[in-house]
């Protein structure tokens, strides 16, 4: 049953992409930018699950340590929200990384600027991928543990890059709730919000199937050490 | 203050005074990186004045790694640490005071590194000079804090040593770039270093008060 409605949902945000690139190649051409612009489509919706994965991460880091003792079991699934929004979090974080400095040459005429918003997505992708490599290296019983803590810290670091994305600095503004001059033409705003749902949608996706394949490898890790006892 | 973080306090602090290993060795580490960044920046004047804020940063943190290491595969040798985990105090209180004692032993190393620092760079400072009395130990404080945590997080896995500076240096960035950017200001004088200064003070908060609400778990991890 679960296979099922999950491979409805990837049909859905199949249609869903297709439907939200049909949207950002259709959309009027911006008027300081030209076409330029567009990267908005896939830039901003990426920061948006980026961060949001990192969130579902300190959410699975929080859950593993408070079920630790209690209920092993959960713990475990817990564990595995933590990995799953670590990993498919920093993919689409580099996804943003990568996209931003080819933005940045066509309108600041540089790839990259030290400024205080690129700098703090720089720095917790940094974070997170030392959360990953901790995972790889830390081995035992205590490799658990040890990077929930770390994926706590971790994301304690969020907000505070939250917060420096209002600093004012090289960075466009916020373009929504910022000062008067923010907000969106409606046939801007409309493929915005389509392709927001849609890279949301691919996100989750990945997101479960990454899920689903950690509690298989948690499974398959229990078998063995079973096996190795009684052999 | 407790009686079983005071113990702990004085042990570790003993123990650094019979051997020296732990400032000895950050000092000439440090010492080696100011020298190899000045070897490779020919710093003179306004130049020197923009960089040297960095160039002491980067190498506290780069020399207090090895003595944060030391720290606690100390407490390793004779199962000693096994024994900690048994003794009916709370962890949190051993935390604090290896951080008080490395804390102590790193701003040591900074006070002794302090005039060879103005020579080689031929600094004149610009800004409030009294501010650094607030920037160093802020800053000191925010990686002897997370860098204790995270050595007894690693000390359990594969390659420890090499394990610390990377899982320390991503969280401890945002503290370096305020303390970095404080204290450049007040070598040039250029800007008011104010709120980068709070901006330092709110991250130890944060951290240290994370840190001791944290440390239990990972001493007992197992």
């Amino acid at each position: 049953m679960r296979k099922i409605l999950l491979g409805l949902f990837a049909a859905m945000t199949t249609v869903l992409m297709v439907w939200g690139f049909h949207l950002a190649v259709n959309a009027p051409a911006e008027m300081m930018q030209g076409d330029a612009y567009r990267i908005i489509f896939y830039h901003v919706p990426s920061a948006m699950v980026a961060f949001l994965f990192f969130a579902v991460s300190m959410a699975g880091s929080i859950g593993y340590l408070a079920y630790r003792e209690k209920n092993p079991t959960r713990a475990l699934a817990w564990d595995g929200w933590a990995v799953a929004g670590a990993e498919v979090g920093v993919v689409f974080c580099t996804v943003v990384l990568v996209t931003g400095p080819l933005w940045g040459y066509r309108a600041w005429g540089i790839w990259w600027a030290w400024d205080a918003r690129l700098t703090t997505t720089l720095l917790l992708w940094l974070i997170y991928v030392s959360y990953l490599l901790l995972r790889r290296f830390a081995g035992g019983s205590q490799m658990r543990t040890s990077s929930a803590v770390l994926g706590i810290f971790g994301g304690i670091a969020v907000p505070i890059v939250y917060i420096s994305n209002r600093i004012p600095g090289q960075h466009p503004g916020p373009v929504f709730g910022g000062d008067s001059s923010s907000g969106m033409a409606p046939e801007i705003l409309r493929p915005f919000l389509g392709n927001i749902l849609a890279w949301l949608c691919w996100g989750l996706v990945v997101l479960i199937l990454r899920h689903r394949l950690e509690l298989k490898q948690q499974a398959a890790a229990a078998r063995d050490a079973e096996q190795a006892l009684n052999a | 203050m407790t009686s079983a973080l005071w113990t702990h306090l004085v042990k570790d602090l003993r123990i650094e005074w019979r051997s020296r290993e732990a400032i000895n060795s950050m000092l000439f580490f440090a010492l080696l990186v100011v020298v190899l960044f000045s070897l490779s920046f020919d710093p003179r004047g306004a130049f020197s004045r923009d960089i040297s804020g960095g160039v002491l940063c980067v190498a506290t943190m780069f020399a207090s790694v090895s003595a944060l290491n030391q720290a606690w595969a100390r407490e390793i040798r004779h199962q000693v640490l096994d024994a900690q985990r048994m003794a009916p105090t709370s962890g949190s209180q051993m935390f604090m005071a290896k951080v008080l004692a490395n804390f102590f032993f790193v701003s040591m190393v900074q006070l002794l590194l302090a005039p060879v620092f103005l020579v080689f760079y031929n600094l004149h400072i610009l800004g409030n000079a009294w501010l650094l009395a607030l920037v160093l130990p802020l800053g000191t404080w925010a990686l002897v804090a997370n860098g204790t945590f995270f050595a007894a997080l690693s000390i359990n896995s594969r390659n420890r040593e090499l394990l610390l500076p990377l899982i320390l240096f991503p969280i401890f960035m945002p503290a370096l770039m305020a303390m970095v950017n404080a204290t450049t200001g007040i070598f040039t004088g250029a800007f008011d270093p104010a709120v980068w200064i709070k901006l330092l003070a709110g991250y130890d908060i944060i951290y240290t008060t994370v840190s001791i609400m944290l440390f239990d778990t990972i001493l007992r991890a197992e």
